[in-house]
């Protein structure tokens, strides 16, 4: 590490400052780690604690139950917190299909073709991204009311891809931009035609950059809450909005426990997969951002 | 499906073009492009059904009285055209009478909250976007700087990105209980969802611990396209960090700075979940964290139309706002291949 040939004390005082440099960088690293893991830890050790534990402050896990599981699936309460990870599963994982089903040719054509309309496409994309979903509360409310939608999957599933699409389009754009397209060209060489180039050459190249895609859009999905508020009966409730009005035992009393377990359940698949592929979902979150 | 033959499978082998025989009898797509309505059209009708037939149908309802029994002759009444009246309903606080005119609102009527809760939503969004991006920032630079556990970083990082904004709510709802921790370590015997600034201040503290992680990362990817010569240049040149900070690395960063303010700032005009799940929609005396995305909510159950008119407002703020970053702070969202390549 130290620069042998020259032991003068400009070396010493240099040695030193990349040392409190350091220091600096370990105690912002530390403090950063604890800015993410801090509140977190404190879900999960809240979920584990008996109830009338709920205030205890000790940072350690103390008073270990499983007891506010067994109470967040109670559906004696009212709750119906199984069938709501249920509902998110499925209006999750249907706008994540459809969603990646109509992107990926939107997203290919945005990033490889010349066309008339082009940019115009993109700011449209751009702008229903940025769209706030209470405009679109409104008058959906009313429009599924009439058709008697309120309480099926399609009420939940048809509003959520005004988010997914766009944001499916957005990162896969960012995604095939940086594709290796010369391949496709030589594949088009060697006899190819170009939606068979695409789907031989191009896609299994792309798959990592899709399935980074998905799972953004599933999340998005997972988190969405506002117009499943509004647009969901009892019977499709998805979790966000179960969590939300989560019933305890005792009538104003905020069941934290229970409601800390049920956030533990729906939070800790999304955070094994962010996990696992965390190099992958930084490259999607900042597509586009930064180029 | 096609006569092709499969020469396609290992592309990084080069074998030598086929003659003739293995071309397709459909149409070869040569002329670049000649597809792309095609593989555009699926997305354009989605987003026509989901976003522009709604809007559409938003303004219009916005421009339409309610239905429902007319309070001066008690007669049912279909609605019809309603002029600008649900905008000054908003803008204005006019409130319509029996007698056929306009009064102003009476307090307590959620006409009379449009100018708080604009006041509050812009609270928010300075707050969270200023904090935000100074500590975003700060944890860039960290996370460019240290080699090791950089992976750790990020992880932890991802994780309030990771959490649902409901879970979170809940999660700080409960740090933010009398009994709860957040009085016990600042040593404050607070009702925080109680008055008026404490509920307002717990959803920044919650908004920015869920998403400055959000913006560290936009901004980390921003540092490191800086190549590492131009700061070995400025060091030479005896520049000192603070200059090196500020002559360099803003300017340089400017382009994922001004997105990400730009992101961050939409993201924070149409919150809802958030205020409403973490202090009930009301917080303080009732009104203190109702936002324009809130009072939307809370005027659906009150009557459509107004409820159209002030969705419709909150679009076309936030359509505006827009408009100015990308106009005049130059914010390249689109990542145009023309800029920069």
């Amino acid at each position: 590490m130290a620069v042998m040939t020259a032991p003068s004390r400009a070396a010493g005082v240099a040695r030193r400052r990349t040392r409190n440099r350091n220091v600096r960088t370990f105690a912002g690293v530390a403090l950063i780690v604890l800015w993410g893991l801090a509140p977190a830890y404190w879900m999960v050790v809240t979920a584990f604690r008996r109830v009338d534990y709920t205030f205890e402050t000790s940072p350690w896990p103390t008073h270990v139950t499983l007891a506010n599981f067994r109470t967040a699936f109670d559906t004696g309460l009212g709750n119906h917190f199984a069938r709501a990870l249920v509902n998110s599963l499925v209006v999750g994982a249907v706008t994540t299909a459809l969603a990646m089903l109509v992107g990926v040719f939107c997203a290919y054509a945005l990033a490889r073709l010349q066309f008339r309309g082009k940019y115009v496409l993109l700011g449209v994309i751009l702008a229903s991204s940025m769209f706030p979903p209470v405009a679109l509360v409104t008058p959906l409310f009313q429009l599924f009311t009439d058709l008697h939608w309120i309480g099926t999957y399609q009420a939940l599933v048809i509003p959520d891809l005004s988010f997914a699409l766009p944001l499916t389009i957005y990162i896969l754009t960012a995604f095939f931009r940086e594709m290796p397209w010369d391949l496709e060209e030589a594949a088009r060489i060697d006899g190819c035609t170009q939606g068979q180039a695409f789907r031989k050459v191009i896609l299994p190249l792309a798959a990592p950059g899709l399935f980074t895609t998905a799972i953004l859009a599933f999340i998005a999905a997972w988190n969405e809450f506002l117009l499943s508020s509004e647009l969901s009966s009892d019977r499709t409730q998805p979790v966000t909005v179960a969590i939300a009005s989560f019933a305890g035992s005792q009538p104003h009393q905020e069941p934290y426990t229970a409601v800390m377990a049920a956030g533990t359940i729906v939070t800790v698949p999304l955070v094994l997969l962010v996990l696992l592929f965390q190099r992958r979902i930084v490259a999607g979150l900042t597509a586009g951002g930064v180029k | 499906m096609t006569t092709a033959v499969d020469t396609a499978p290992a592309p990084a082998a080069p074998s030598p073009a086929p003659a003739g025989g293995g071309r397709p009898r459909r149409r070869l797509l040569r002329g670049e492009g000649s597809g792309a309505p095609l593989l555009v059209l699926p997305t354009v009708v989605l987003l026509g059904i989901v976003i522009v037939y709604p809007v559409v149908r938003g303004v219009w309802m916005s421009f339409q009285k309610d239905p429902g029994l007319d309070k001066a002759t008690g007669m049912f009444v279909q609605g019809g055209t309603a002029g600008f009246s649900n905008y000054t309903h908003w803008l204005l606080q006019q409130c319509a009478v029996a007698s056929g005119g306009t009064t102003p609102c009476p307090s307590g009527n959620l006409g009379a909250e449009f100018w708080v809760a604009v006041g509050v939503t812009v609270f928010f969004t300075v707050a969270s976007v200023s904090i935000e991006l100074v500590l975003g920032m700060w944890f860039a630079m960290i996370m460019h700087r240290s080699f090791k556990g950089r992976g750790l970083l990020r992880a932890s990082v991802l994780v309030p990105w990771a959490i649902p904004t409901a879970v979170t709510a809940k999660l700080w709802f409960f740090i933010f209980d009398y009994r709860g921790v957040a009085n016990r370590l600042l040593g404050t015997h607070l009702l925080w969802m109680g008055d008026a600034w404490p509920a307002r201040f717990a959803v920044v503290i919650a908004d920015v611990w869920k998403t400055t992680p959000f913006i560290a990362l936009l901004l980390l990817a921003g540092l490191q396209v800086i190549p590492d010569e131009v700061y070995e240049a400025a060091k030479m040149d005896g520049a000192s960090a603070w200059q090196r900070f500020t002559r360099i690395t803003l300017p340089l960063v400017r382009p994922a700075l001004v997105v990400a303010v730009l992101f961050r700032t939409l993201d924070v005009l149409r919150i809802f979940d958030l205020p409403w799940i973490l202090t009930g929609g009301g917080g303080g005396s009732g009104h203190a964290t109702t936002t324009l995305s809130i009072l939307v909510v809370q005027q659906i159950r009150q009557g459509f139309s107004s409820a159209a008119a002030l969705s419709t407002i909150t679009f076309l703020l936030i359509f505006a706002v827009a408009f100015v970053f990308v106009k005049f702070l130059g914010a390249n969202v689109a990542g145009t291949p023309e800029e920069g390549r």
